[in-house]
C-alpha cells in the first residue's frame, strides 16, 4: 500500500457521473446498427390459457413488416427452453420439478404478458401495430395467484412436471433438536409473516439489440445485463443460440438492475434468433408495462415462525415454515433465493442452538420471481427481526436488551444453518445506533408527539446478511450450476497508464471510481491514469458479474491479486534497473525507491522499460500485464443495527418516517460517499417495501399494480434524511477486508419500519406494505386497546 | 403512440372549425391526461387541436365580483395568481397541489374540467363554489356540467373557454392523495358563499365529484371542524380498490372535511 489521496477511504466523486449528468450515457437502446429493425411481442392477456390458434396473415401484410415468428418455429429451430441454473433437491431426495419455459409459447400460456409471437418490422411503431393485428384465440383456464392457494387440492395444475404445483419441499437444520428445544421451552412466540411481492423497477427498462452477421456466422448482442459472460454462457451452452466464440455479448451502460438484469429472458433470446431468421439486426426495448409484467419480481413469501426461549429469555430454538411463490416459471436463480440465500440466515445476529426450516416453492400464474436486491436475506431478516421484536414485547423485555442478550459474541461462529460467521461486533453497531437515536429519550418524544395528536413509535432491526457469493466448491455442492469466483486483468500500458479489465459489471455501483481507487492505492498513480473496462465478452476474458454485493469482496479481490503480480514484476524490474536488491525497493507515491539511497524510478518509467525490453532481468518476459482469478474463501457477513422512528396520523393511518439511524459494519470501505449512496438507495427501497410497494394480482391473475398509477414507488417525500454511521470489523476472508454494502439497506430496513409502526399503534397485526389504509384498518381493529390507553 | 395530426388553433372559432372538420379529433389543452393515454395506445385520436395558444382562452380577471379564468390557464398560473390568492385562496392552494410541477405548468383548468377525472381536484372546487363553465356555445352551471366519471354535459364539438367563480367569504380544499398516482383518494372542497355552505367531494365517489348534503347541513348549523367530525358517508356510494376500502375513503371524507374547514379559519 502506498497511500494515495485518491486511494482507499477517499470520498472521490464518481468518475462515471459526467456522462450520465450531461445525458451522454450509452445504453443499449442508444445503440444503432445499419439496417436495424424492431421487434414487438404479442403477449397473452390471460394468466392461464391454451393457445387455440394464432393468425398472423393480416400482420404479415402490414407496412414495414419483415416477419411474424411463432413458438412453433422457435422450437423447430432447436432453440432451447429457459432454465433454472441451481438444482435444489427436496428433503426426500427428489430433484426440483422444473416446468418447460419456452421463449415463445405456442401451447399453454401461464402468466399475463407471456410472449406468444414476435413481429419484426422496419420501425417500432410498425412492429407494434402489426403485433396488435396478430389474432390469437385462447381457451382460458382457471388461474391461481396465491402460493397457499396453489398448494390446495384441486388448484389449477400449472405445469405437468410439478404435481400440485409443488416445485420442491426442502429443509435445512436439525428438526429433532429443534423439536426438543420447543419441548423444553419456557416461552414460545408464534407469528405468521408475509413478505410482499415487489416489482424491481430499474430506471432503464430491459433492451436488446441482436446482430447476426451471416458472413462470419457471428452474433453480437447488446443487452441490459448485470453479467454479460453468464448471459453468453447460458445462451451458448443451454439455449443453442451459438457457440461462445461466435457470440459476443456487450452490456454497455446499464441503468440499474437490482437483480432483475441477472437473468436471460425470452425477449433477448428471441432477438438473437430473429436476427438470424430475418437477416436483419433486431432491436427490442421494453416499455414500462412490459417491465411490470415480465421483469422477474421479488420476495412473495408466506411464513410461519416460532421461537422458543428458556426461562432466562435466551433463545433455544427457531422453527420456520415458508411457502415461496416462484411464479409461472423457474427463472435462472429462482430456486436458490428462498433456500440457500434465505434459510441460511435465519440465525440472524443471534446464538441459536437449534433451527429448522422447511421451504416449499410453488408455481402460480404470475410473473416469475427471482433475486431482487437482497435476494432471500431481506425475507430472512424481516422474519427474524419481526420475531425478535414481538418476542421481546411478549416477555416484557426491552427489544434492544433482548437482542443484546442473544447476540453472537465469539467468532468464528458456526450457525445451525450452514453459515459460519467470520467476524463482527454486534454490540458496537447496536450501541452506536441507540446512542445516535437517543434511545433513552424516546418516551419524551412519544409524549410530545401525542400532544400533537400523533402516535410515535420506535423499531429496531439488527440485521446480518451474506455477501460475496461465494466459494465455488461450496455453491457447487449446494446445487449451483456455475462457480462464483471473479476474474481481473491489469494491463499497464508502455506510458504507464493502466486498464483494469474486470468480470464485474457496474450498473450504478460506481466501479469506474472505486476500482480505480484500489489501483491508485496500490500503485500510487492518479485516478486519471486508470480506466476500468467491463461489460464486453470480447474485451474481458470471463467474469461472473455483479449481484449479491460481490463486486467489492470478490471482484476487487481479483483485481488485488492481479495488482500483486503487476507490482511484484515491476518491483523486480525496478530493482534490476536501479541495480539494487529487490528487498530494498519501496513503492511510494507512484515511485520506486531504493531504501537508504536517493535512487528512484517513477512507475511509468518502469512500465516503459518493460515494453522497450532493452534491459530486462535474466528470464523476465517483456510487458507488464497480469491476470488473476479469485475464488472466495467464505461468504462475507455485513451486519448492523437500524433504528426507525415513525409518527402515525391516527385519523388517516399515514405513517411518516421521522428519523432513521443506520449503523452498518461493511468492513473496509473504499469510498464512503459511494457507500452512503448505496445505503441511501437500499434504505429507500426497504422503506418502499415496508410502506408502499406491492405487486397486487386479482384472482384471475391480472396484475392490478401494473403502472406507476397503482404501484407506489418511494419518493423523496416518503423518506427522511438518513443518519448513517459505520462500525468496522474487517472481513478476514479476503485481501481487502471488505464485506459489501449494496443490499444491506434494503435487507435491514423493512422490519425496523414495521416494528416502529406496530410500536406506535399498539397492535402487531400489520403486514407490509403498511399503507395508510392498512394502518388505519389495523388501528380500527385494535380500537378497544387504544381506548383503554 | 399512434400517429396523429397536430393542429394549433388560433381562435376559439378556428378550434371549433378544426374540431368539426376532423374525423375523430380531441381538444388538446395541456395534454397531461390525453398524451399519456395516447402514449399507452389507449386513445388514438385522428387529430389533436391545441387550444393553449388562443389568447382569449388565457388569463385571470376579476369579473362581476368573482373571478374569470380562461380555460387554457395553467394550474401554476392559477396557483400563483394574486387575484385568486386574494379572493379564493382555497382555489389557489388547490391548484398549487395538483400533480407535480411539470403537470402544473402544462395542465390547464379547462382541460381538467372537461376531462372530469373522478379523482381530479378542480371539479370539487367548481362544484362547491358554484362555478359557471363557459363554452363556445353556452354557459353551464357546475351542477349540470359534471355528469359522471369522465362524463360532462359538453357536446362533441363544444369547447370549454372559461370558468367563472363567484366570490366566497371562505373556502379551502383538503385532499388525501393516492400514494401511487397522487390523485385524490378523497378531496373535500368547502366553500362559504352568499348562497350558504357547499361541500364537494372528489376522488372517493363511484360517479365522480359529488356534493355532500350531510357535511353541508352540519356546516350550515355550525361552521367548525367539530361540526363535521361526526358526519359519516355511506360507503356503498364510494370507490374501493387496492389502495383503500370504501370504509377507508368514507373516513377520509370526514377527516379531509375537518381539515378543509379548519383551513378556512
Amino acid at each position: 500500500m502506498t497511500g494515495s489521496a485518491e486511494g482507499i477511504g477517499a470520498r472521490v466523486t464518481r468518475r462515471e457521473d459526467k456522462r450520465f449528468i450531461i445525458g451522454k450515457g450509452r445504453y443499449t437502446d442508444d445503440m444503432n446498427v445499419a439496417g436495424m429493425c424492431h421487434a414487438a411481442f404479442v403477449r397473452s392477456p390471460h394468466a392461464h390459457a391454451k393457445v387455440a390458434s394464432l393468425d398472423a396473415d393480416a400482420a404479415r401484410a402490414m407496412p414495414g413488416v419483415i416477419a411474424v415468428l411463432t413458438g412453433e418455429e422457435l422450437a423447430a429451430d432447436g432453440v432451447g427452453n429457459l432454465i433454472c441454473g441451481w438444482m435444489i433437491h427436496s428433503k426426500d431426495g427428489t430433484p426440483m420439478k422444473m416446468g418447460a419455459w419456452r421463449a415463445l409459447e405456442h401451447e399453454t400460456v401461464r402468466h399475463v404478458g407471456q410472449a406468444v409471437a414476435v413481429v419484426v418490422a422496419e420501425t417500432r411503431a410498425q412492429a407494434r401495430d402489426a403485433a396488435d393485428a396478430v389474432v390469437v384465440d385462447y381457451d382460458a383456464l382457471d388461474a391461481v395467484v396465491d402460493s397457499l392457494d396453489a398448494l390446495k387440492p384441486g388448484a389449477p395444475q400449472i405445469h405437468p412436471e410439478a404435481e400440485g404445483n409443488l416445485i420442491y419441499d426442502w429443509e435445512i437444520g436439525d428438526e429433532a433438536a429443534t423439536e426438543a428445544a420447543f419441548a423444553s421451552a419456557a416461552h414460545v412466540t408464534r407469528m405468521e409473516i408475509r413478505n410482499n411481492r415487489l416489482v424491481p423497477n430499474p430506471m432503464e427498462p430491459r433492451s436488446a439489440l441482436a446482430h447476426y452477421e451471416e458472413a462470419d456466422e457471428h452474433y453480437t448482442l447488446w443487452t441490459t445485463s448485470q453479467n454479460p459472460h453468464v448471459a453468453r454462457l447460458v445462451l451458448s451452452a443451454f439455449y443453442n443460440i451459438a457457440p461462445e466464440h461466435k457470440l459476443r455479448v456487450i452490456a454497455p451502460d446499464v441503468g440499474g438492475g437490482f437483480g432483475s438484469k441477472i437473468y436471460i429472458y425470452p425477449e433477448e433470446m428471441v432477438c438473437l434468433w430473429a436476427s438470424k431468421k430475418t437477416g436483419v439486426p433486431v432491436k427490442w426495448t421494453s416499455d414500462r408495462t412490459e417491465a411490470f409484467l415480465t421483469d422477474a419480481h421479488g420476495r412473495d413469501h408466506h411464513s410461519e415462525a416460532e421461537v422458543a426461549l428458556d426461562a432466562d429469555n435466551k433463545i433455544i430454538g427457531l422453527r420456520v415454515k415458508t411457502v415461496a411463490n416462484l411464479g409461472a416459471y423457474m427463472s435462472l436463480f429462482s430456486s436458490s433465493v428462498p433456500t440457500y440465500l434465505y434459510a441460511t440466515l435465519l440465525s440472524g445476529q443471534y446464538d441459536i442452538p437449534a433451527i429448522h426450516c422447511n421451504v416449499k416453492t410453488v408455481y402460480t400464474n404470475t410473473t416469475p420471481v427471482d433475486a431482487y436486491r437482497g435476494a432471500g436475506r431481506p425475507e430472512a431478516t424481516y422474519l427474524v427481526e419481526r420475531v425478535m421484536e414481538t418476542t421481546a414485547r411478549e416477555v416484557g423485555m426491552d427489544p434492544a436488551e433482548f437482542r443484546r442478550k442473544n447476540f453472537v459474541r465469539s467468532f468464528p461462529h458456526q450457525t445451525p444453518v450452514i453459515m459460519c460467521y467470520d467476524a463482527g461486533d454486534y454490540d458496537a453497531s447496536l450501541d452506536a445506533a441507540l446512542k445516535a437515536i437517543d434511545y433513552d429519550g424516546f418516551a419524551a418524544r412519544k409524549a410530545e408527539a401525542a400532544r400533537r395528536g400523533k402516535l410515535r413509535g420506535i423499531g429496531l432491526s439488527c440485521y446480518i446478511e451474506a455477501c460475496g457469493i461465494a466459494p465455488s466448491q461450496a455453491v457447487g455442492s449446494l446445487g449451483a450450476g456455475v462457480g462464483l469466483w471473479e476474474s481481473a486483468e491489469v494491463r499497464v500500458n508502455p506510458v504507464g497508464t493502466i486498464e483494469v479489465l474486470t468480470g464485474s459489471h457496474s450498473h450504478g455501483q460506481g466501479h469506474e471510481t472505486t476500482f480505480a481507487q484500489l489501483v491508485s492505492e496500490r500503485l500510487g498513480v492518479g485516478l486519471d491514469t486508470v480506466s476500468i473496462v467491463h461489460g464486453d465478452t470480447d474485451k474481458v476474458q470471463f467474469g461472473m458479474g455483479t449481484y449479491g454485493s460481490r463486486s467489492g469482496a470478490v471482484g476487487m479481490s481479483a483485481i488485488s491479486k492481479a495488482l500483486d503480480k503487476v507490482e511484484s514484476k515491476a518491483r523486480k524490474l525496478a530493482a534490476h534497473l536501479m541495480e539494487a536488491s529487490e528487498g530494498d525497493i519501496t513503492l511510494e507515491g507512484g515511485t520506486f525507491k531504493v531504501a537508504g539511497t536517493d535512487k528512484e524510478l517513477p512507475f511509468f518509467q518502469v512500465a516503459l522499460a518493460a515494453y522497450t525490453a532493452h534491459n530486462m532481468p535474466e528470464g523476465m518476459e517483456p510487458g507488464l500485464k497480469e491476470g488473476a482469478f479469485y475464488d472466495p474463501t467464505n461468504f462475507t457477513f455485513p451486519a448492523g443495527t437500524y433504528v426507525c422512528e415513525v409518527e402515525v396520523d391516527p385519523e388517516t393511518g399515514k405513517t411518516e418516517v421521522v428519523d432513521f439511524v443506520a449503523a452498518d459494519d461493511f468492513g473496509t470501505i473504499i469510498n464512503p460517499m459511494i457507500v452512503e449512496g448505496q445505503v441511501h438507495g437500499g434504505l429507500t427501497q426497504g422503506i418502499g417495501q415496508a410502506l408502499l410497494e406491492n405487486a397486487a394480482y386479482d384472482a384471475d391473475g391480472q396484475l392490478l399494480s401494473a403502472s406507476y398509477m397503482d404501484y407506489t414507488m418511494p419518493r423523496a417525500d416518503d423518506v427522511p434524511s438518513y443518519r448513517l454511521m459505520t462500525t468496522v470489523t474487517e472481513c478476514p476472508g479476503n485481501p481487502l477486508g471488505m464485506k459489501g454494502c449494496g443490499e444491506a439497506g434494503a435487507i435491514g430496513s423493512p422490519p425496523a419500519v414495521i416494528n416502529a409502526i406496530t410500536d406506535a399503534i399498539g397492535t402487531n397485526a400489520l403486514e407490509m406494505p403498511a399503507t395508510a389504509a392498512n394502518v388505519w384498518r389495523a388501528l380500527k381493529s385494535a380500537q378497544p386497546a387504544q381506548a383503554a390507553e | 403512440m399512434y400517429e396523429t395530426n397536430y393542429h394549433r388553433a388560433t381562435s376559439v372559432d378556428d378550434a371549433a372549425a378544426k374540431l368539426g372538420a376532423a374525423e375523430d379529433a380531441k381538444v388538446l389543452s395541456g395534454g397531461q391526461t390525453l398524451l399519456p393515454t395516447m402514449k399507452q395506445r389507449l386513445a388514438a385520436p385522428s387529430d389533436v387541436i391545441d387550444v393553449t395558444h388562443i389568447a382569449d382562452m388565457k388569463g385571470i380577471t376579476e369579473s362581476g365580483g368573482g373571478i374569470r379564468i380562461g380555460a387554457a390557464t395553467t394550474h401554476a398560473e392559477v396557483a400563483g395568481s394574486e387575484i385568486v390568492k386574494r379572493m379564493l385562496p382555497g382555489l389557489a392552494a388547490l391548484a398549487g397541489h395538483i400533480g407535480d410541477p411539470h403537470v402544473r405548468h402544462m395542465g390547464t383548468i379547462g382541460g381538467s374540467l372537461a376531462n372530469n377525472d373522478p379523482a381530479a381536484d378542480y371539479p370539487s372546487a367548481a362544484l362547491a363554489l358554484g362555478a359557471t363553465i363557459h363554452t363556445n356555445a353556452r354557459q353551464i352551471s357546475a351542477e349540470d356540467f359534471f355528469t359522471g366519471m369522465f362524463e360532462t354535459a359538453l357536446d362533441e364539438s363544444e369547447i370549454v373557454t372559461a370558468v367563472e367563480f363567484p366570490k366566497a367569504s371562505a373556502c379551502a380544499y383538503a385532499k388525501y392523495p393516492n400514494p401511487a398516482s397522487r390523485y385524490a383518494m378523497a378531496g373535500v372542497f368547502v366553500a362559504r358563499t352568499d348562497g350558504g355552505v357547499r361541500v364537494a367531494v372528489t376522488g372517493a365517489g363511484q360517479n365522480g365529484v359529488f356534493r355532500h348534503a350531510g357535511l353541508e347541513d352540519a356546516l350550515a348549523q355550525s361552521f367548525s371542524a367539530d361540526a363535521v367530525a361526526g358526519v359519516t358517508t355511506d360507503p356503498d356510494q364510494l370507490l374501493a380498490d387496492i389502495h383503500g376500502s370504501a370504509e377507508y375513503r368514507a373516513n377520509l371524507v370526514t377527516v379531509m372535511a375537518k381539515r378543509a374547514v379548519a383551513a378556512c379559519a
